[in-house]
This record gives C-alpha cells, structure tokens and sequence, in this order.
C-alpha cells in the first residue's frame, strides 16, 4: 500500500477506452514522472488523480483514502498547469493565497503562508504585480507557488516547462529537482520530454496508446527497455534497432547483421539465452553512446566487438559528433567524442560495447529478458 | 533615377490620399447632414422654419423648443412632454440590458465550461432567437404577459426585451469565453472555488471588453425599441420612443417642426452617450498576458 495507489485504473470515453487497467503505487516522497508522446493518455491519468476526469474503474487512493468522485479541492492535492493558469484579474500575492482563501483560511495565516512560500521561490519582490507584467520564468515561480502554499500531499505538474525557452527550461528543471530534493514532497509530473523524465523522475511510467509500457527507475528504462518502443523513446539520439540473425560463434550466441555493402559482421552477445533463438530473426538494440572509436570504449565492459562500416554523415555538435552508418539496411547513429577522427565516405573501425546490447523479439518488440 | 522614382511614389501617394481623404469627407459630411438639420432647427423660432430655409443657421437663437419637447408638449391627450417617458424608459431599459447581460454571461459561462450532454444543440436554439423577427411573437407574448399579469407594466416589457436580448449576449459571452482557458477553471476548482465563485472571482472579472459589448448592444435595441414599446406598454410605462411618435403625431394645429427635432435628439441622446462613455472600454485587452508569454 503507497501513499498514492492508482489500482487498475480505466478511463473510457463512451465505448472508447483511451486508459487500460493502469496499476501505479507511489510512495511518499516520490517523484513520478508520467512520459510518453502526445495522445498516451499521460494528461489523462493525471487529470483523473486531481479529480478533473472521472474514474470509469478502479481505484485512486491517496493516503488509503479513496478518491473516486471526491472534488478536487478535498483531495488535497495541488497542480501545476502548462499555462500556468494564473488568474490574469489577480495579484500575484492574491494568485497564491485564493486556494487558501477558498478552503476558510483566516487572513493572517494566509498572509504568512504567502511570505514563506515567496522566501521559498524568492518571488517576494513580485507579490503586488498582475500575471501579465511576469515572464515566463516568474509566471512558472508564481504557479508553483501557488501549489506549495497549500501544503498537499501529492503535487501534480502537467507539463510545467514546455512553455518556457530551452535554456529557462534547463535552469527551472534544476529547480523543481532541488524543490524536490529540498521539501521531500510526493510529486507527479507528466511531461513528454524524456530528458526532463530522465533527470527529475525516481521512477518512470512510460506511457503509450493508453498502456503503461514500462515503470521502473530511469536506470532501469535506460537499460532494460520492456520493448521496443520505450528503447526507442527514451534516449537521445534513439536508441538503434536494427534486424539480425542469431548465430553460434564459439560456442556463444552471436547476432550477425549486415553491413552498408551487404558484407555481414558478427557481434557476440552477453546475454547466454540467446542460444535458444540460434538461426532465428531478432532486433538488436544499440544506444548510440554504445558505439565509439578505439580511444573511448569502456575499459570496463568485458564485451567489446569491433565492427568496420562506412561513414555515411557526421554532425559535429560540439561535445559530440554523431555518425550515421547503414547497419542491418537501417541508418544507425553512434555519438562519438568530438575529436574522433571521422570522416563521411570513409571505412572505420568501431567498437560496439556489446554488454550494453539488448535483443527484441521481432513478432512482439518485446526484450528478450536474460 | 531611384530618387526621381520614389518622388513620384510620394506625389502619387499624396495625390491618392488626397482623393481618399476628399471622398470620406464628402461621405461624412453626407451623412452628418441629417443631424445638423435636426440641431439646427431644434434652436429656430418656428416661423423661421416655415418660412423655408430648413439649412441656414438659426437668426434668432433659443432653447425654448427643446424646454417644450422636454416638459409642455402635448403627447397624446396630456401636455407633459417627453419627460414621464424618458424616466419610463430608463426604468425599462437599465433592468433589461442588467439582466440580460448578467443572464448572458452565465449561459456563456455554462455553456463553455460546464459543458454537458446537447450543450451545441441548445446554444443553436438560443442562437435562434436572434433570427426571430419582432413581428411574429406579437401575439404570443401577449397572451404570456397577459397570464403572468405583467401586462401593461414597465416588468413586463423589461421580460420582454430579457428574453429577446438573451439570444444576443449568451451568443456574446459564449464565444468569449470559448477562448477563455478551461485551464485557469480547473486551477480555481482545484483551489477549492465552487460555481459562483469561479463565476464572480475569476471569469467575470476578466469580460469587461465584451461585457461593454453587450451592453452598448442591449442598451440601443432596447431604448430604440418602438414595436414592443408601442405593443405591450400602458399608459403609464410608455417609452420614449412611442411617445416621440405620440408627440409628432398628435399636433392640434401648426406643426412645431422645432420642438419635434428638440424632441428627437432627446430621445436619441443617452444611445451616443453610452457610445461615447463606454467606447473607451470597447478595445481594452484585460487578458493580455493571463497565459502564457
């Protein structure tokens, strides 16, 4: 039992059902982030724990209490909108403490919830201004300061930061992580950024077609993706999936896939119980980082395979250069350090970290778990 | 060379504005020109209007027509002048276009963010009513005024134009708010604000472009309003629109041309006043800046 429990959970709309059995258990403290591409029902879900969407079934508990039909302002909860969703008729000061207002909160308490909440967001200079003379960096201060002056017990952001530039959007990241860190709240966050998910999160559900796809810790979802989606979802560039056979090659299992010029490579596996697909078709699964030049390969992998393809592009990004090959009839990118000699056109000697590697059953897309 | 072609540019320019300029003046002065009979010949004598010359300025300037159409003029059978019946009126009109507006915004309001089940199909019904021409409810409204007792009374014209003018301001306040973010809704609701409060400390607060819209709308329909006025009003709650009628109409004798135009832009006056004063309010973007930057 968690601090928040969403048990089995199904959101229809009519006959149409857009969220299927959902099974989520959150504990206090967590930060959860909801990920997936637009249409996943993510926005959903959440609306659903603030009390905006009906449950069609299932449950949603916080604190072991039941939720379903509760309104949203007895639920104790707070949110973060994308827009912010101040009232443009407010003040700031006003902003943060009408929630307070509405739940009977006399005038001195709301006053020194706001002058906390303000320290807190260093936002105090700002108390007397209207919505519409903030920037977008103070509007998204002000909306979390909204939700913290009410002291809930879960938080919910819906996409708190995509409205904001890439750089704000960075340094406000970084603040939600400290904020989080700092106060120890139980948070869920939905956003389609897997960065975002990546770096804020404790734990992940990514979500696709109204399926939760996989939940885990980012290191778990980096590493160990459930199918094919989410190992092409999370991660940037994607990771590369490409078709291969499985062979025997002393004894191990192998996955031999075909090279730009039709030449075929062998790359053994780690994974031993890829014996039992010997001759079958896979799809092999390589994060691009997995992919260097002799002077970068981990010195720690025991499973290094080295692999001569042809340079199709290179894309120099300043801390990187991403080289695109043809792997297995696919385009296939590997990010190298910047100062990898790499040319376009010319044949080079990779090393694929091979420990790294995932396999997926080609009928399914599921991993093939070790 | 380029410089002799952009002084062309320029004289062609001031030539074309020029023209514009001369066409809309002479369209303005046209269409001023009904007004400026009316004023002019509201501060004449009468002889100096029967003796001809309707466009010439007064020769002997003076108010006295415009007392007379305010406080003496026979309206029908009564000398009161048009003063009872502009008091008739705005105690006709303020009610209605009140209501009406405050009627408006919360179907407005429900219709866009308490959406249910057939919301579109009665907010085309409501719309309407905007498409039902005066005439035919006539004899219907009648009988409903009749049966609700209202009949005759300043209420039951101010039922009246309510029910005809809610058509237009839910149409208002509907698409208004249509683009008003649901967003900003579920936050209040979230913060614990129930129906009303979300109504009077959120929404309403940020309507006032369309708010003036509807009530400068409201206000000219109704104080225009003659057919209803004519229709339904008793003797003590006639507007000023029937009885500037009355007051042409009703002339034992000579027509005083002068006191009838005095008359006229009485009645017209608190119209462009509510233009005038409410205007200001018309082009006034309260939501910049409420969302996102």
């Amino acid at each position: 039992m968690g601090f928040l429990d969403i048990d089995n959970t199904t959101k229809s709309y009519g006959a149409v059902e857009v969220l299927h059995k959902v099974d989520i258990s959150v504990e206090e403290g967590e930060f959860l982030v909801l990920v997936g591409p637009s249409g996943c029902g993510k926005s959903t879900l959440l609306n659903m724990i603030a009390g905006l969407e009906e449950i069609s079934s299932g449950e949603i508990r916080i604190k072991d209490a039941v939720m379903n039909g509760v309104h949203p302002s007895k639920r104790n909860i707070a949110m973060v909108f994308q827009s912010y969703a101040l009232y443009p008729n407010m003040t700031v000061g006003q902003n943060i403490t009408f929630g307070l207002e509405m739940h009977g909160v006399p005038k001195p308490e709301r006053e020194k919830a706001m002058k906390d909440v303000a320290g807190l967001l260093q936002i105090e200079q700002l108390m007397d201004r209207k919505p519409g003379a903030l920037s977008g960096g103070q509007r998204q201060r002000v909306a979390m300061g909204r939700a913290l002056v009410r002291n809930p017990d879960v938080f919910l952001f819906d996409e708190p930061l995509s409205n904001l530039d890439a750089k704000l959007r960075v340094d406000m990241r970084t603040e939600i992580k400290k904020l989080h860190q700092k106060l120890g709240t139980t948070i869920v966050y939905v956003t389609h950024d897997q960065i975002e998910a990546m770096t804020l999160s404790t734990r992940i559900a990514v979500m696709y077609g109204g399926y939760v796809q996989q939940l885990g810790t980012p290191q778990e979802i980096y590493d160990s993706p459930a199918n094919v989606f989410v190992a092409t979802f999370m991660g940037s560039p994607a990771m590369n999936v490409v078709p291969a056979k499985v062979a025997i090659e002393d004894g191990k299992p192998a996955a031999v896939v075909a090279l730009h010029d039709g030449r075929s490579t062998t790359l053994p596996f780690s994974q031993d119980n890829l014996a039992a697909w010997n001759g079958r078709d896979i799809m092999l699964g390589i994060r691009p980082e997995t992919i260097t030049d002799e002077d970068a390969a981990d010195r720690k992998s025991s499973n290094i395979a080295p692999m001569t393809n042809r340079i199709t592009v290179t894309e120099p990004a300043g801390s990187d250069t991403f080289v695109t090959m043809t792997l297995g009839g696919k385009d296939v990118i590997a990010r190298m350090r910047s100062d990898a000699d790499v040319r376009p056109g010319a044949d080079f000697k990779f090393l694929v970290n091979m420990e790294k590697a995932v396999a997926f059953d080609p009928d399914t897309e599921m991993r093939i778990v070790p | 060379m380029s410089v002799a072609t952009q002084d062309t540019a320029i004289r062609t320019g001031r030539v074309t504005r020029t023209l514009i300029y001369l066409v809309l003046l002479l369209f303005a002065l046209f269409y001023m020109l009904p007004l400026y009979v009316m004023l002019v010949n509201s501060v004449k004598p009468l002889d100096e209007i029967t003796g001809g010359g309707m466009m010439n300025l007064p020769k002997v300037f003076t108010l006295e027509p415009w007392a007379k159409a305010w406080s003496s003029a026979q309206i029908g059978v009564e000398p009161t002048g048009l003063k009872p019946y502009f008091w008739n009126s705005i105690k006709m009109v303020v009610p209605a276009v009140i209501i009406s507006t405050v009627l408006g915004a919360l179907n407005g309001y429900v219709l866009t963010k308490w959406r249910f089940r057939g919301d579109t199909i009665l907010f085309g019904l409501m719309l309407f009513a905007c498409f039902i021409p005066f005439q035919i409810v006539l004899i219907p409204m009648a009988r409903m005024l009749g049966l609700m007792g209202v009949a005759g009374t300043t209420w039951g014209l101010v039922l009246v134009h309510v029910v005809y003018g809610i058509g237009f301001t839910t149409l208002y306040f509907r698409n208004y708010y249509a683009v008003f973010p649901t967003e900003l809704i579920r936050a209040a609701q979230i913060d614990g604000a129930g129906f009303f409060q979300i109504f009077w400390r959120i929404l309403l607060p940020s309507s006032g472009p369309i708010a003036v819209v509807s009530i400068i709308w409201q206000f000219t329909n109704i104080w225009n309003d003659f057919l209803f006025g004519a229709s339904f009003a008793g003797a003590d709650s006639q507007p000023m629109t029937v009885a500037l009628n009355n007051l042409v109409q009703s002339s034992t004798g000579v027509k005083e041309y002068n006191v009838h135009f005095a008359g006229a832009i009485l009645a017209a006056l608190p119209t462009l006043l509510v233009y005038i004063v409410a205007g200001r309010y018309f082009v006034r973007g309260l939501m910049a800046g409420s969302v996102k930057g």
